[in-house]
């Protein structure tokens, strides 16, 4: 009779796709324990999200001033409290939840599981993760009968979590009593580019594996070929070697090009929840055991300079 | 404003990954270790502040054997005041105790940030920044891609998705998980770091690795099956390049 | 007091000789003493204040054995006519005739000053009879060519070649104003062709106006311009002798003073430059600087400092130079007069033609501040510059130096950071695991022996590239193959093996260089071997001159040649074909060009040669860490530029050969960004040797 508890989350006003995604994820797990989906809702003015919300059966709503905006340790506060009844716990594994999940953790004592792609609760509490950027995938089982689990995005369909129903709202009044130690100043908009990767038909895609700067311009130059955009991974962007707004990612963008061609992208989880629903993934790496390869649509192994010269022969003799 | 950045080896992400015996855990006998980036990262955004605000700088590196030595040289070439090697073979530890090690050697010292990575790619219980916060009650803010030094507080920026950031004042003392710095760490010449060397700054605080006290425990590991989902195209680069473009045109771009 | 009298009248036949001071009263005799005092003191002030400026640099070795050498390439003047023999030529007629007339000179000064005037001893005195009769027909004769030799240059001046352009590569058109080098040029060739014309006809007039005395007829110019000039008659010739006599001294007094502050300054630092320089220098680089000092010159040897002087700006670098041709913010030659001005200016030097350095410049850091990054960070170390520089400069080491201040403070190339921190942690630039290092052997039917548990007759240094890369490791399992199928006793030092620190070292990680050495001696110490031998010609140089083998390491293109010479291994049957690039560290740095040439040759293969080969080669673009930095700024790649070279010889040269793994992946990416891999193929000496392969004679 175990309850979920889904720590939803939103910004400028929309939930987050993940949100759902844990929602759908905590359905599956409530039919096993025949327990209820708990939904949290913390912010101001955000009551009007709760009707979203209808793949939970009950949702807990904090609507205070105080919330205006994401705040790391009241978050974590309020959560403290709004879990308590529920023993397994699902906080998407963002920005956002690794503020709250880690800090609930710690101070409940409650064991917590990261990089969760799948929950099990037949045999005790377990989940399936991806560790390693992705390289290594574990079976882990939690002692005892509670547990948070840190979930990345894309486990599962968000179209499950959604549903027209009407939940059970209750209202709860902010339990954090204590002032909050840090204040949000504002939210800053990523400053608009040349190129908007998010509308682009093609994004030719660079990762570690180009290993410098300079090589990005042959991936340029496949990409004008093709009219479209090149973008890149994390660590490119982390470099400086591509303009923040060509990032796609967890961090970064999410995209859904009809064609996404990876160049030495390895296809850590975090790259993944960026571009998983492009229409056709074409992914190049030297390493067969990438994980890029379980999510493109065809791969090939090999040497991505033995290729960009090749890819440029025949896309001018075409 | 006077930091502590906390440093982690993770496994060298370049090295082919191999399991145990057991097949619960990687085989750690070979495996070479490497500072993780994002500490890098954390370290550089210290530096950063300590030149803008001055104050002191500490780093305390998780220890295992000698790959923690070289990362604790190198912070000290590039401008720490004190490095602290803790324990000596402590890198496959649960976060929880990580965090256990950390606080301990945090005791007794006065700093007014502690930055480290915003995560490590085998932290399976947990962020290590958030949960040090939170056992030291003390504020906790991830994702950190930029701070400023202010008086009792600090401006941090903290990214959510889609490019969107926030920027918080936060209350000294405080953590920050770093994601990014504000310039890709720096380069410190070889003949620096072996300067650090010969210059004994380097300490070392003898640690027992504490009882894991996570609660989760791998059952088994393995590496994922490849190419699930993927049509892998064979030959060579030009016969790949071929087909890449026929799939490209098969998709519906001209 | 000299007797001013003209003590040869007409018609008499005297003993051959002339007086100096004819007809000049004592007010102009003195008037010339203080001139001539004057000049000397300008003259050694300028002096003064250069020699103070090298006092400031480091100090340094010099190879005294070095000197015969030098001076004999300072008086046969082959390293100026080297490559350009037209020039060549000139410059022999200009510096043998200016050494001549210094002579000349020197002997009326020893003659009537210091015998003379100062011992009082005329008795002693020489300079006339068949000594002076000798003497003036040498004097006019070098003359003549000094004439010659000056018209030629001056010509060349007018009609200048692309390299004695002063546009820079670096800045935009109109940013700097070069004017005062060419003024300064000129101004140099005009004093000296002033000097010699002067001469000639002051001596034509004096012969006129002492009425022709036969022994004059020695005199071969001054006799011939005299009997041009008989119709002055005696008095109008005299008359114009006094006047060309203060004009010839006037004119040579002032080029005196002028030496310290003007291009003349060359005729004595080049002396200096060539008597000291050391081309070994770019081979085993000097130790780094010391603990660093506040004085900005303190980066450079005393003899950088002359070598700053020393340049000619002859452009034969900037010519050769593969960064410059290629678009690069580099040309030797421009740093080298860039490093000048610095260091004059912070000498407080401002010489007159204005080629001061920029304002404020002078504090800061030379490199970085001064010398851009992005011009220390273009240089490939290939040493054409050094190897074409007449006056011998030495370019590369003076980079290396910059190179390591950049380093020190953190302001390294992107790419390059990566490879360091590869370098730092795994031991190689590709980032891979040490155990990796010989996963190339897997390729192979057997074992290869492990060097550091048996003993081996040759330890293969593999390096890097032919490890790491496919393309290099495929010349590898084919060496590897040689190698066998000849019977060789080697074996290699597996993961133990660090790449060997050429490169890092030339990029200016001098620390990270001394790490990977020690490691590698400590790895060789481990082994037992009688030779090296080394498949990167880069490890090569390192191993022989900077871990100080020398003697043991070879390349194995050597080793490939000695087994085909012994018929060890039987080649033959291929035809075609095939140009060959020299790799600049098999090449000019280890003079190492005719067991290549032997192998190619050997295969049946027939080779045609490109312009720029041997001591000439055109670099890859590779060497000295260039190979992990940037090199999309640039117009085109050095290695394109060197294939339609390649291309240019015609259609019928089908193998591009190289014996360099860098090689093999740079030019195997540029005939294909060339668009000619259909036409030119990129092979090893080692595949073509393999693909000839007959038969193996055993025993």
């Amino acid at each position: 009779m175990s309850d979920v508890f889904v720590v939803t989350e939103h910004l400028q006003g929309e939930l987050t796709e993940t949100s759902f995604e844990l929602i759908a994820l905590a359905r599956d797990i409530a039919a096993q324990t025949g327990g209820r989906v708990v939904a949290g809702l913390v912010g101001s003015g955000v009551i009007g999200l709760a009707a979203e919300l209808g793949g939970a059966d009950r949702i807990v709503v904090v609507d205070d001033p105080a919330f205006e905006n994401f705040s790391p340790d009241g978050h974590a506060a309020v959560y403290a409290s709004l879990i308590e009844g529920s023993p397994i716990v699902l906080i998407p594994y963002t920005s956002m939840g690794m503020d709250v999940a880690s800090a609930l953790s710690t101070t409940s004592g409650i064991p917590l599981v990261s990089f969760c792609t799948s929950i099990s609760v037949d045999d005790g509490l377990g989940a399936t993760c991806q560790l390693y950027a992705g390289k290594i995938e574990a079976d882990v089982e939690v002692a005892g009968d509670r547990a948070i689990f840190a979930v990345l995005s894309g486990s599962t369909s968000a179209e499950d979590g959604r549903s027209g129903a009407a939940a059970e709202v209750t209202r709860v009044d902010n339990p954090v009593e204590s002032e909050l130690r840090s204040t949000c100043l504002g939210l800053t908009e990523p400053e608009g580019g040349d190129v908007d990767i998010t509308s682009e038909d093609v994004l030719v895609v660079v990762g570690r594996g180009i290993e410098s700067e300079d090589n990005i311009a042959e991936a340029q130059e496949v990409a004008d070929l093709l009219g479209g955009a090149v973008a890149g991974s994390r660590p490119i962007i982390d470099q400086g070697w591509l303009a923040k707004d060509r990032q796609v990612g967890k961090s970064g963008l999410t995209v859904k090009p009809k064609v996404y061609l990876t160049l030495g992208v390895s296809g850590a989880p975090e790259h993944v929840e960026g571009m998983k629903d492009a229409e056709t993934i074409i992914a190049v790496n030297t390493d067969p055991q990438a994980p890029i390869f379980a999510v493109a649509h065809y791969g090939w192994v090999g040497d991505i300079f033995d290729l960009l010269p090749e890819l440029v022969d025949k896309l001018e003799a075409d | 404003m006077d930091s502590v950045v906390l440093l982690r080896p993770v496994p060298d992400p370049v090295e082919e990954l191999e399991l145990n015996d057991d097949g619960n855990d990687l085989d750690r006998d070979y495996l070479g270790y490497v500072l993780n980036e994002f500490d890098d990262h954390a370290l550089e955004e210290a530096l950063l502040l300590k030149e803008a605000a001055g104050g002191t700088l500490t780093v305390l590196g998780l220890g295992s054997a000698d790959e923690m030595e070289q990362i604790l040289h190198t912070a000290l070439a590039k401008g720490a005041d004190e490095a602290i090697k803790l324990g000596d073979d402590l890198s496959h530890l649960s976060v929880s105790a990580q965090t256990e090690i950390f606080v301990s050697a945090l005791e007794g010292r006065s700093y007014d940030l502690i930055l480290t990575g915003v995560q490590a790619a085998d932290e399976l219980d947990g962020q290590l920044a958030v949960r040090v916060a939170a056992k030291l009650r003390i504020p906790h803010v991830s994702v950190v891609v930029g701070a400023d030094a202010g008086d009792g507080s600090v401006r941090v920026t903290k990214e959510f998705w889609g490019g969107i950031t926030a920027d918080y004042q936060v209350q000294t003392p405080t953590v920050l998980g770093i994601q990014a710095a504000r310039q890709a760490p720096r380069y410190v010449a070889v003949s620096l770091i072996r300067q650090a060397q010969q210059s004994g700054a380097l300490s070392e605080i003898d640690v027992d690795p504490p009882p894991d006290k996570s609660g989760v425990r791998v059952v088994s590991v393995r590496v994922p099956e490849t190419g699930v989902g993927a049509e892998m195209i064979g030959g060579d680069e030009e016969a790949a390049a071929e087909k890449i473009v026929e799939i490209i045109r098969a998709a519906g771009v001209k | 007091m000299v007797p001013a009298t003209l003590i040869f009248a007409h018609g008499e036949e005297a003993v051959p000789g002339r007086e100096t001071f004819l007809n000049m009263g004592d007010g102009g005799v003195i008037a010339f003493y203080l001139l001539a005092l004057m000049a000397t003191l300008i003259f050694l002030s300028g002096f003064f204040f250069r020699v103070r400026k090298y006092g400031r640099g480091r100090g340094r070795p010099v190879d005294w054995k070095r000197f015969g050498p030098a001076l004999a390439e300072i008086t046969s003047q082959r390293t100026v006519a080297k490559r350009d023999r037209a020039v060549g030529v000139a410059h022999f007629f200009v510096f043998w005739g200016f050494m001549v007339l210094t002579i000349a000179t020197a002997i009326i000064a020893i003659d009537e000053d210091v015998l003379d005037l100062l011992l009082g001893r005329s008795d002693l005195q020489f300079w006339h009879g068949a000594f002076y009769q000798g003497y003036s027909l040498i004097v006019d004769l070098f003359s003549v060519g000094f004439i010659a030799g000056l018209v030629f240059l001056g010509w060349r001046r007018r009609n200048p070649p692309f390299k004695l352009g002063y546009e820079r590569v670096d800045r935009e058109e109109g940013s700097y104003d070069r004017k005062g080098y060419s003024i300064d040029d000129r101004a140099f060739l005009v004093v000296l062709l002033f000097i010699a014309i002067s001469g000639f006809l002051l001596e034509g007039f004096r012969i006129a106006a002492t009425n022709f005395p036969s022994f004059e007829t020695w005199s071969i110019a001054g006799w011939t311009i005299a009997q041009t000039v008989s119709f002055l008659g005696v008095d109008g010739a005299e008359t114009a002798r006094l006047v060309f006599w203060w004009t010839h001294a006037l004119a040579a007094l002032t080029f005196i003073a002028f030496i310290p502050y003007s291009k003349a300054m060359h005729i004595l630092t080049d002396v200096v430059d060539l008597l000291v320089t050391d081309q070994h220098s770019a081979r085993a680089l000097p130790d780094p600087v010391g603990a660093p000092s506040d004085d900005l010159l303190s980066l450079f040897t005393w003899k950088d400092l002359i070598d700053h002087d020393a340049c000619t700006k002859c452009g034969r670098c900037h010519d050769v130079c593969p960064a410059r041709a290629t678009g690069a913010p580099l040309s030797p030659r421009d740093l080298i007069l860039d490093l000048r001005e610095l260091a004059d200016a912070s000498s407080g030097i401002n010489l007159w033609y204005g080629p001061g350095a920029e304002p404020n410049s002078t504090t800061g850091t030379v490199a970085g501040d001064y010398i851009s990054a992005e011009t220390l960070w273009a240089c490939t170390t290939c040493m054409a510059c050094m190897e074409v520089c007449p006056v011998g400069i030495e370019h590369v080491p003076t980079i290396v130096q910059m190179r390591r201040q950049l380093v020190e403070v953190g302001n390294v190339e992107p790419g390059l950071q990566s490879a360091f921190q590869s370098l730092t942690r795994a031991g190689n630039s590709f980032g891979k695991s040490a155990k990796q290092r010989a996963r190339w052997t897997k390729g192979l039917d057997q074992n290869i022996k492990d060097a550091r548990s048996e003993p081996v007759e040759y330890l293969w240094f593999v390096g890097d590239h032919a490890s790491f890369d496919p393309r290099a490791a495929e010349v590898s399992l084919s060496v590897a193959r040689l190698l066998s199928y000849a019977e060789v006793d080697f074996g290699l030092l597996y993961e133990a093996e660090r790449n060997s620190g050429n490169d890092v070292r030339r990029a200016g990680e001098e620390g990270l260089f001394e790490m990977l050495k020690e490691q590698n001696l400590e790895a060789l110490a481990s082994a037992q071997y009688s030779q090296i031998i080394t498949t990167d010609p880069h490890s090569l140089n390192t191993l022989r001159y900077e871990y100080e083998l020398e003697g043991t390491v070879i390349h194995y293109t050597e080793l490939l040649d000695r087994l085909v010479a012994d018929g060890l291994l039987q080649v033959s049957g291929l035809s075609g074909i095939a140009t060959y690039h020299d790799p600049c560290y098999l090449g000019r740095y280890q003079d190492e060009y005719e067991a290549p040439r032997r192998l190619i040759q050997a295969t049946g293969l027939e080779l045609h040669e490109m312009g720029r080969c041997r001591e000439n080669s055109f670099c890859c673009g590779a060497g000295g860490g260039r190979i992990w930095m940037d090199d999309s700024d640039l117009e085109e790649r050095p290695s394109e530029n060197r294939i339609r070279e390649a291309v240019a010889l015609g259609d019928e040269v089908a193998y591009f050969v190289v014996a360099c793994p860098k090689d093999m992946v740079m030019y195997g990416d540029a005939v294909k960004t060339t668009g000619h891999e259909d036409r030119l193929q990129v092979v090893d000496v080692a595949q073509l040797v393999e693909q000839a392969m007959t038969g193996v004679s055993v025993g």
